[in-house]
């Protein structure tokens, strides 16, 4: 097997952002491709992001969410609720749940990720204790905030606060514990996280940082919380948002390389020239080192690389990430990743209640927040694609246009 | 039902029925219209269901919205007077008959 079957039979694993991405470039690259799709969940491909955002304050149709209507797929193989247990490269097959072998020409892995867990000992399997990755974890969640409860929220990422979120417009009563110095410590920087703190805190999050849950407590379903301090709180409710890990196991079990995700070029291949993977579960070479991201923009990305190299038009994968949050009626847009800045500038907005962080390593743009101020987010946007380097006195004056410092449109 | 038609940079014309109340991203995504992908499902955050109306259409459709307008501001292909991004204009019965201009894709 070469790897170079740009018509033969293409089976995706995962039916989710990544894999509707692929699919849909694949089909306008060749109408007639042979497209299997088989998928864990019973859904067609869905979007997660509002799963913790408008799914919680005011419920969703299952349908609003399909990243395409059912009837979109005619002509694709579909397998929903059916889960690959092996891949078995020497013979070019992936093996179901239900003991089918399906043969395949190239094969792409678009698994996803899942949430960490809190452990069994830590009280993670009582009743009440939920994580959100899915439309059912959703639905179930959903189903428990009711006004007056009290909610704990386990960790301070962007699904910890938006769902903090949620629940305050619901009516709950929320406690947000944060076991490094500070929310969103991996994602963003100091002043970002700062603004997002204030907010919380306004709406009557109470938030603990450099604080860890230690136990959960009940006997059925979750009654307290201890806490690192040794403080106790009666808890109805506890969300777990302590990050996600890729799945990759089954790639792992077929000898594929694996390190905190399934390892792929810039094509998405992984060593094997049939195998490819994209999306949360793949991690792959940016800047000279390997990254993996979980966002909408990678995935969909992602999935048309590998459309491209699966259909012999190889591309390279040289993002400019991109990434969301709602939390309240705050917008945060975020372009490029901070991690490694030196520095940051903030650039008030032109609007009461906008403004932007700019993160720079050395004279080096990297990545810009924008809250409120989607004109900083998409300035921020076309410097970064253009390989700009604004310089930091401008980024601070905001009588400074930004955008003159653009190469003219063409 | 509103008929809506959206016209590719190459002219291939794409037309569907759209439920009133769906947004015109939705509606072009379900309909498979290239050049619209709607990465974000509508949150503001991608600009990749950027349309163009004609002109006379303009009043119809109402004004962008102040998030709306700062993104259109900054989008890719080049801003015109009635350009929109789909995901925020929702299909009623009165705007049957309307064709959007994709501009060349953003993505
Ligand atoms: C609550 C929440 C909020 C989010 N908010 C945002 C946001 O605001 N902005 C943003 O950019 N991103 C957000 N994300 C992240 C974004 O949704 C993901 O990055 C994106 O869905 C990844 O797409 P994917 O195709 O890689 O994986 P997924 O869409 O997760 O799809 C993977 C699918 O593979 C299936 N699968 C796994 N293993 C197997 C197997 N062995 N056999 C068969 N099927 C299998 C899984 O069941 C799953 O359905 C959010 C995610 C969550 C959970
Ligand atoms: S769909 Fe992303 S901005 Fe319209």
């Amino acid at each position: 097997m070469s790897g170079g079957h740009a018509s033969g039979r293409v089976v995706i694993v995962g039916a989710g952002q990544a894999a509707a991405s692929c699919i849909a470039a694949l089909r306008e690259a060749d109408a007639t491709r042979p497209i299997v799709l088989i998928g864990e969940e019973m859904s067609l491909p869905y979007q997660r992001p509002p799963l913790s955002k408008s799914c919680l304050t005011e419920g969703a149709a299952a349908d609003g969410l399909l990243i395409r209507p059912a009837s979109w797929y005619d002509g694709v193989d579909l397998r929903l609720g059916c889960r690959v247990e092996e891949i078995s490269r020497r013979d070019g097959r992936v093996v179901l749940g239900t003991g089918e072998r399906l043969a395949y020409d190239q094969l792409l892995l678009c698994t996803g990720s899942r949430a960490r867990r809190l452990a069994g000992e830590a009280g993670g399997d009582l009743d009440g204790v939920h994580s959100l990755r899915s439309l059912a974890d959703a639905a179930r969640l959903q189903g428990e905030l009711l006004p007056g409860r009290r909610m704990l929220v386990v960790g301070g990422g962007y699904i910890g606060l938006e769902v903090a979120a949620a629940a305050r417009s619901r009516g709950l009563s929320v406690l947000l514990v944060e076991a490094g110095p500070r929310v969103l410590g991996r994602v963003a920087c100091a002043a970002t996280a700062e603004h997002f703190r204030n907010l919380h805190s306004a709406r009557g999050v109470e938030i603990r940082e450099s604080t860890s849950l230690h136990r959960l407590t009940g006997t059925d379903r979750v009654r307290r919380a201890i806490l690192s301090d040794g403080s106790e709180h009666e808890v109805d409710v506890v969300v777990v948002g302590i990050g996600g890990l890729a799945n990759d196991g089954l790639a792992a079990r077929a000898g594929l390389e694996t390190a905190n995700g399934i390892v792929v070029d810039a094509h998405c291949r992984t060593g094997d020239p049939d195998v490819l993977a994209a999306g949360d579960c793949a991690s792959f070479p940016l800047d000279g080192r390997h990254v993996r991201l979980e966002s909408v923009q990678n995935a969909c990305d992602q999935g048309e690389i590998a459309a491209a190299t699966l259909s012999g038009k190889p591309r390279a994968y040289a993002p400019v990430p991109w990434f969301w949050s709602d939390q309240y009626e705050t917008k945060l847009q975020i372009v490029g990743i901070g991690e490694g800045h030196d520095s940051i500038v903030v650039r008030p907005g032109k609007r009461d209640g906008a403004k932007s962080i700019w993160y720079f390593r050395g004279d080096d743009l990297l990545a810009v927040d924008a809250i409120n101020d989607p004109a900083s987010y998409m300035v921020g946007r076309r410097l970064l694609t253009a390989g700009l380097r604004p310089d930091r006195r401008d980024v601070a004056n905001v009588a400074f246009p930004l955008a003159s410092i653009l190469p003219p449109r063409g | 039902m509103p008929l809506i038609t959206w016209r590719g940079a190459d002219g291939t014309e794409i037309g569907a029925q759209v439920v009133p109340g769906t947004n015109l991203m939705k509606a072009a995504v379900a309909a498979g219209v290239p050049g619209i992908h709607g990465d974000c499902g509508g949150a503001l955050a991608c600009a990749t269901c950027h349309v163009v109306a004609p002109g006379d259409w303009a009043d119809r459709l109402g004004r962008p919205g102040v998030m709306e307008d700062e993104m259109l501001d900054m989008v890719e292909g080049e801003r015109t007077p009635t350009s929109r991004l789909s995901c925020q204009i929702i299909a009623e019965d009165d705007l049957d008959g309307l064709v959007l201009a994709v501009p060349e894709a953003a993505r």
